[in-house]
């Protein structure tokens, strides 16, 4: 019954989250002077087509289609419901196509990479913190982590404009960006994959190294805590392995708290790999987000802000739901 | 400075070691302080020498030809517009540090009055104050911060319309911080002794628990900084800063707009790239140094 009532109050918080978030995509650009629409048939009138004075009867016929003459409160309430069906409207410059259809086109590259980047940095940040921290370790273990600390100060972004530099630009070893060469037509040959491969891998490797030293760090500061426990020195003395203690006594109650921590990272994980695409051109949502910003398509970056708002809620409120699985003390509670 | 140590007399300096001097001490003990604040030194040093040697038009498109690797004449070299890339630095720096203290300090401030409305006060205040930054933390700020940029008219996006950007959704993290403190010291004796004897709610909060607070509030003060420099280079990079100055975000997204390694132009974004790596990672160890200036328990556990 408790733990029912504490889904329910975690759901109520999630949507809560939502409701905060489109809300203020709502409000903030219409506290704006610019008008999208008519700064896209602006443009478009620049470039010729139509009389200056059909423009005006354009613009008033766009934002009646768009539902912008109708008093602010019932175009929130539209707003809010149409986010409930994940509906963020129309592209303005790729008019046809709904700001979904971008969104869905550009998402399998981004949920490629963050979710291989983000698991292995966990993974890998955590394994190192913790034997940096374990003293029976061997020491060439313990120094392993040492230069990954001093990356933590190293944003991912400037991690991929090194690594553009050192190796794909000096030693050419990896390709500049794009998501594959250029005149290559996609194909489900071997060939295809591999070359697509070679262009994740400078990417993927900046988000990783950009992100492993803060798990080695906090991961460090917890195994040391840890360590001085009594039940850890306790298992010492019962005479259980190594690998034993540090498997099921050292590192599996280190690990809790990183799980939380996890969470609360996720927002920060996703817009790295957001601000990484675009600087390595993958054609993920990135890249979508980067172009929308340059041309003005508004309906494109306020859906792209609030899908990715929803999505890192959702993520961090299931995340809450995972840690009593991992953590018997809470079950039993 | 000269005439306080002739007052205050020889045989005192003979005990008491000056301030400096134990300062200095100090920074020999906390390594991470003390690289921290050669580095960011090296950083003001080298604006403030750049920004006398060359003129800050430089900074700006068609001041130098174009396209020029470093060289003797332009030491930086040149970019695709034709800026010289060395003032470029300079006045980069120069401005990201306007934001980062800038959004820094109003974001410590706006931090420090709720985190003490909060915790001194407590009640419904309290509650709806912790409310509003929990339903904030699942948010990723930076998109919010996308949406606010762009919905900017152009020609406003100035470096002081980036540090007011970035500091609107960033109190969060120093309120916090500050409110845990304040309800920790609120619970002190000397705060109830201050309260017995008819101190007032102001005298207490200024007189008492705010000069106990002064390590946690630099500590407060320069991670606002890192997460301003942060947030508004990640906007700039996105080529939502202001196009025309020399933000080192916005050279970085303009080099990557140009396909600057393509093309062969390998110093144009590598050199923001290490400027801003150097300023993020001093500020880092700076943080980490105050960490353990504030907090004694890191600096048994070392």
């Amino acid at each position: 019954m408790a733990t029912f009532r504490l889904v329910v109050r975690r759901l109520l918080f999630l949507i809560f989250v939502i409701w905060a978030a489109s809300t203020i995509t709502f409000f903030i650009p219409r506290l704006s002077s610019r008008s999208a629409i008519r700064e896209r048939f602006a443009q478009l009138a620049r470039t010729g087509g139509f009389a200056p004075a059909d423009l005006e009867k354009i613009i008033a016929n766009m934002q009646h289609q768009f539902g912008l003459d109708q008093p602010l409160m019932q175009q929130y309430g539209e707003y809010l419901w149409n986010v409930v069906h994940l509906d963020f409207g129309y592209s303005l410059n790729k008019y046809p196509s709904t700001v979904l259809d971008l969104i869905s086109q550009a998402l399998p590259w981004s949920i490629g990479l963050i979710f291989v980047t983000t698991i292995l940095s966990f993974i890998i940040g955590n394994l190192l913190g913790a034997i940096a921290a374990w003293p029976k370790a061997p020491r060439w273990m313990r120094t392993v982590a040492t230069p990954f600390v001093l990356l933590t100060g190293v944003p991912p972004v400037l991690m991929g404009v090194l690594l553009l530099f050192f190796i794909g630009f000096k030693l050419k070893l990896l390709p500049l960006g794009g998501a594959y060469s250029i005149g290559i037509v996609p194909n489900w040959s071997w060939e295809f994959a591999l070359d697509m491969g070679m262009h994740q891998i400078l990417p993927a490797l900046a988000l990783i190294l950009g992100s492993v030293g803060g798990w080695v760090l906090s991961m460090r500061g917890m195994g040391v805590t840890i360590q001085g426990e009594d039940y850890v020195n306790f298992a010492e003395h019962k005479g259980l392995g190594g690998l034993t203690i540090f498997r099921d006594y050292y590192l599996r109650n280190a690990l809790l708290p990183q799980v939380t921590g996890f969470a609360l990272a996720l927002g920060t994980l996703v817009t790295s790999a957001i601000v990484v695409e675009g600087i390595f051109g993958l054609p993920g949502i990135g890249t979508v987000l980067q172009l929308a910003i340059q041309s003005n398509d508004f309906p494109v970056i306020y859906g792209i802000v609030l899908f990715i708002t929803i999505t890192v809620a959702t993520l961090m409120v299931a995340l809450e739901f995972v840690y009593p699985l991992l953590d018997p003390r809470i079950r039993k509670n | 400075m000269a005439t306080i140590a002739l007052a205050s007399g020889v045989e005192e300096r003979v005990q008491q070691p000056s301030q400096v001097t134990l300062f200095f001490r100090y920074l020999r003990r906390n390594k991470s302080l003390a690289i921290g604040l050669a580095v960011l030194l090296a950083l003001v040093l080298f604006t403030v020498i750049g920004l006398l040697v060359v003129s800050p038009k430089a900074a700006y498109p068609l001041a130098a030809m174009t396209k020029q690797p470093p060289s003797w004449k332009y030491p930086f070299g040149t970019d695709f517009f034709g800026r010289n890339l060395l003032a470029a630095m300079a006045v980069g720096l120069w401005q990201t540090a306007v934001i980062g203290v800038l959004a820094g300090a109003l974001g410590t401030l706006i931090g420090i009055i709720l985190g003490f409305i909060s915790a001194y006060f407590g009640g419904w205040l309290d509650n709806l104050i912790r409310g509003i930054c929990q339903v904030l933390t699942p948010i990723p700020v930076l998109l919010i911060q996308v949406v606010v940029a762009s919905t900017l008219d152009k020609r406003d996006v100035t470096i002081f319309t980036m540090a007011l950007i970035v500091v609107m959704l960033a109190w969060m993290w120093p309120t916090l911080v500050i409110r845990s403190q304040v309800l920790t010291m609120k619970e002190r004796q000397f705060v109830s002794v201050a309260k017995l004897s008819g101190v007032s709610d102001f005298g207490i909060i200024f007189k008492e628990i705010l000069p106990n607070l002064l390590p946690f509030i630099a500590a407060a003060f320069v991670g606002q900084v890192f997460s301003a420099v942060f947030a508004s280079f990640y906007l700039a990079v996105l080529g939502l800063g202001p196009l025309r100055e020399p933000l080192l975000g916005n050279i970085i997204w303009s080099a990557q707009g140009q396909g600057a390694f393509f093309n062969g132009w390998w110093w144009w974004p590598i050199e923001p790239a290490i400027a801003m790596i150097l300023i993020l990672g001093s500020l880092a160890l700076i943080i980490m140094g105050l960490d353990e200036l504030a907090n004694p328990r890191v600096r048994r556990s070392e």
